[in-house]
């Protein structure tokens, strides 16, 4: 089923992916696209290791990929958290309003 | 467990019990100090008392020459060495145990009285039992181990009770140098216990003297250790130039100066060198010098003694001079000879020290002998017992200092004139000086303050029980060792034989003197005695001359009551310089090196810091950039290597 296409392209796929959501993280203020954008990179790092994984016959990529998926769960849910502790305090998702954390 | 018990049990024999009693009190006494107040002097007292009584107990039941050597535990083993912890009673040290135990005990009772009023009281008592426990651990060990570890502990307990009143700086500093000066003495020792480790495999008494009678006699490494055990023996018993701790150890109480400055442990010194009899007996070389310091030290205290007018001062000067004596005696191969002066110096030299004590007590606390005088009408028993005390250590007949004395005196006639000259010299000067003493603190009027004089009173029982008994030992302790004049057999001398006997035969020891030689000699020590006796008498009874006061002290004279300017001399060569270096290392190592390492350590984190920080803006997106960049950064470090 994956095999089905020429490896280049998931490369490709995932590489655009991943600098969308670099991108995303350097050009938005809003901290909630931020995480979003955060997602995206995870996930484009998955699904580069599943291609790579199925190419190479080797389940350990696979194992790897959920490993990652239940790490992003629980960083989704601290991160979410903080953010509506921080909306409630400030009334805004701004990061450039968060600048109180320095020397 | 049980096994372990029995094996336990199997330790506790009357040998072993001798110095536990002491460590009990100790314990005892320093853990619930407070709530036994002034039990605790009667416990420690009882303590000593039960020591002693166990003592005689050996003494009675020790027969003929099997001497009771035995292993408590072994300590440590590496290699084919072996050290362990026992006890060797033999003659020699039954003798040291009964005078540690009796008069031990007499000073206990005697402290009784004598500090009843010091806030120190438990502390003082759990002090002297420690320093009992001490003693005897060095005088009842099989090995040089055992008597290093008594050695130092008796100088600890020396340190604490020089120190007792520790609000006083000067006392302080007193007992500071009687431990440095004693740590110099140590090193020797010490050093000379590696050779042995080294050269002859073990430290037990046993193995040594076996290991020793393969040298030859003068050999350098025997010799090299012989003077390495004296430089101990220097330190510890106070001969030149180690000297100068003992008159300021007179800063501890009265008691102290008595047990520990002048009967037991400046003692040791003498105990190490009859102990080691066998290898000194190897080393001419070592004995002559030992004589040499003996004789010297003895004449030099004695002429300082002379011009000291601190009473406990004068007492110390003379211990010195004494210890000097039996050093002389040591050195010239006249092993028992110089014990015996231990035995019957330890009783009239306690004795003169305690009759000094209860003179400070009933002068409520003065020392000084020029505002003393006419003592003998207010404390008779005092009185009568420190005279005994000074016939004793002039060596008048028949009390105990002469026969140890002429015994001694005998010896150095017999192939050492010149030594007999000067230690006659010396024995005239002690006379001299210890009447000198005697008059001005109990004849004549007295000078002190009409406050003293209403306070003047006798001692309770507990210091005068001691007295009496110290003083009748002063006088018959001599018959013991009677000499041959007067007595076919020195019981003493014999007592002693079985443990010089090889040394003596190693020394082919000198015929003795005949009797007509000896009666002359006995003669001329009486008669030297009894001019110097003459002079002291008519100078401050006759004449009523006063020492004068310090500021009026000149010439030669202001040299001997300066103590020759020994101290400030020491001070110059020794204290002042290594004050000068360490201020020095204070400033080039210490300040300029070290902490400027410290310093600039410190100082380039805390600069570092200070610039980094800087990045931490607060402003979320520029980490995130950075975070990206840092990613980056990485990528590119893969792709290169």
């Amino acid at each position: 089923m994956i095999q089905a296409n020429p490896q280049n392209w998931y490369l490709v796929l995932s590489t655009i992916l991943f600098s969308i959501g670099v991108m995303g993280v350097l050009m938005r203020r809003n901290a909630l696209i931020i995480l979003m954008c955060i997602e995206l990179m995870l996930n484009s790092v998955n699904l580069l290791l599943v291609s790579f994984s199925a190419y190479a016959g080797n389940s350990e990529g696979q194992v790897f990929v959920f490993f990652i998926m239940v790490v992003a769960a629980a960083e989704v849910a601290v991160g979410l958290a903080l953010l509506v502790s921080i909306y409630r305090n400030l009334a805004t998702t701004d990061i450039d309003v968060l600048s109180k954390l320095k020397w | 467990m049980i096994d372990n018990f029995l094996e336990l049990t199997k330790l506790i024999t009357p040998a072993t019990l001798v110095p536990l009693f002491p460590l009990i009190g100790f314990l005892l006494i320093a853990l619930f100090g407070k709530q036994l107040n002034h039990v605790s002097g009667w416990l420690a007292s009882a303590m000593i008392l039960a020591s002693f009584v166990l003592t005689c107990f050996l003494f009675i039941n020790l027969p003929g020459k099997s001497d009771l050597n035995f292993e408590l535990f072994q300590w440590m083993k590496w290699g084919n060495i072996t050290l362990s912890f026992g006890f060797l009673i033999d003659h020699l040290s039954l003798v040291m145990m009964l005078v540690i135990t009796g008069i031990g005990f007499l000073i206990h009772l005697y402290s009784i009285g004598y500090m009843h009023h010091d806030e120190g009281f438990s502390r003082f008592f759990s002090y002297l039992n420690l320093f009992i426990f001490f003693m005897l651990l060095l005088v009842m060990g099989n090995s040089y181990l055992i008597m290093f570890i008594g050695w130092e502990g008796v100088g600890l307990a020396s340190y604490l009770l020089i120190g007792f009143w520790y609000k006083n700086d000067a006392y302080n500093d007193a007992a500071k140098k009687a431990f440095i000066m004693n740590r110099i003495g140590d090193l020797g020792f010490l050093l000379a216990m590696f050779f042995m480790l080294f050269y002859f495999g073990g430290l037990d008494y046993l193995t040594v003297n076996e290991a020793a009678s393969g040298f030859e006699v003068g050999t350098l490494l025997i010799t090299s250790i012989t003077l390495l055990l004296f430089v101990g023996a220097m330190g510890k018993s106070a001969q030149l130039p180690l000297y100068t701790w003992l008159p300021d150890a007179m800063a501890g109480p009265t008691p102290v100066s008595a047990l520990i400055h002048a009967a037991t442990m400046v003692t040791a010194g003498i105990y190490m060198i009859a102990r080691s009899n066998i290898l000194f007996a190897m080393a001419p070389h070592t004995l002559d010098v030992v004589m040499w310091v003996g004789v010297a030290t003895s004449i030099f205290a004695a002429v300082i003694g002379m011009k000291q007018n601190d009473i406990k001062k004068v007492l110390a000067y003379s211990t010195v001079s004494q210890l000097g004596l039996m050093f002389a005696a040591l050195g010239m191969g006249a092993f028992e000879s110089g014990m015996f002066h231990v035995v019957t110096h330890a009783f009239f030299k306690a004795l003169l020290f305690l009759g000094a004590g209860s003179v400070i007590h009933a002068m409520s606390g003065e020392q000084d002998i020029r505002n003393m005088g006419g003592l003998s009408k207010y404390i008779k028993i005092t009185w009568a017992t420190f005279l005994i005390g000074t016939l004793a250590i002039s060596g008048i007949f028949p009390f105990s200092g002469f026969f140890s004395k002429d015994e001694i005196l005998a010896n150095a006639y017999n192939g050492h004139t010149l030594v007999w000259i000067l230690l006659s010299i010396s024995s005239m000067l002690t006379a001299f000086y210890m009447f000198r003493l005697f008059f001005l603190t109990f004849s004549r009027d007295f000078r002190g303050t009409a406050q003293q004089q209403s306070h003047l009173h006798e001692s309770p029982w507990t210091m005068t029980v001691p007295l009496v008994v110290l003083s009748v030992f002063a006088v018959i302790a001599g018959f013991w060792g009677l000499p041959a004049v007067l007595s076919e057999n020195h019981m003493f001398a014999n007592y002693l034989a079985p443990i010089f006997a090889d040394s003596k035969e190693i020394m082919r020891a000198h015929p003795h003197v005949d009797h007509s030689t000896e009666w002359l000699l006995m003669g001329i020590a009486t008669l030297a005695a009894l001019i110097s006796i003459g002079i002291a008498y008519n100078f401050y009874i006759h004449s009523k001359l006063l020492p004068e006061a310090d500021a009026e002290t000149k010439g030669l004279s202001k040299w001997v009551a300066n103590k020759f300017y020994v101290d400030e001399l020491y001070d110059k060569l020794f204290v002042r310089p290594m004050m000068v270096l360490s201020d020095l290392f204070y400033v080039l190592v210490d300040k300029l090196i070290v902490d400027l390492l410290v310093m600039a350590s410190a100082w380039i984190i805390g600069f570092t810091g200070r610039t980094i920080r800087l990045v931490q803006t607060g402003n979320t997106g520029l980490y995130l950039f950075l975070m990206v960049i840092g990613m980056m950064v990485f990528m590119l470090i893969q792709l290169v290597y």
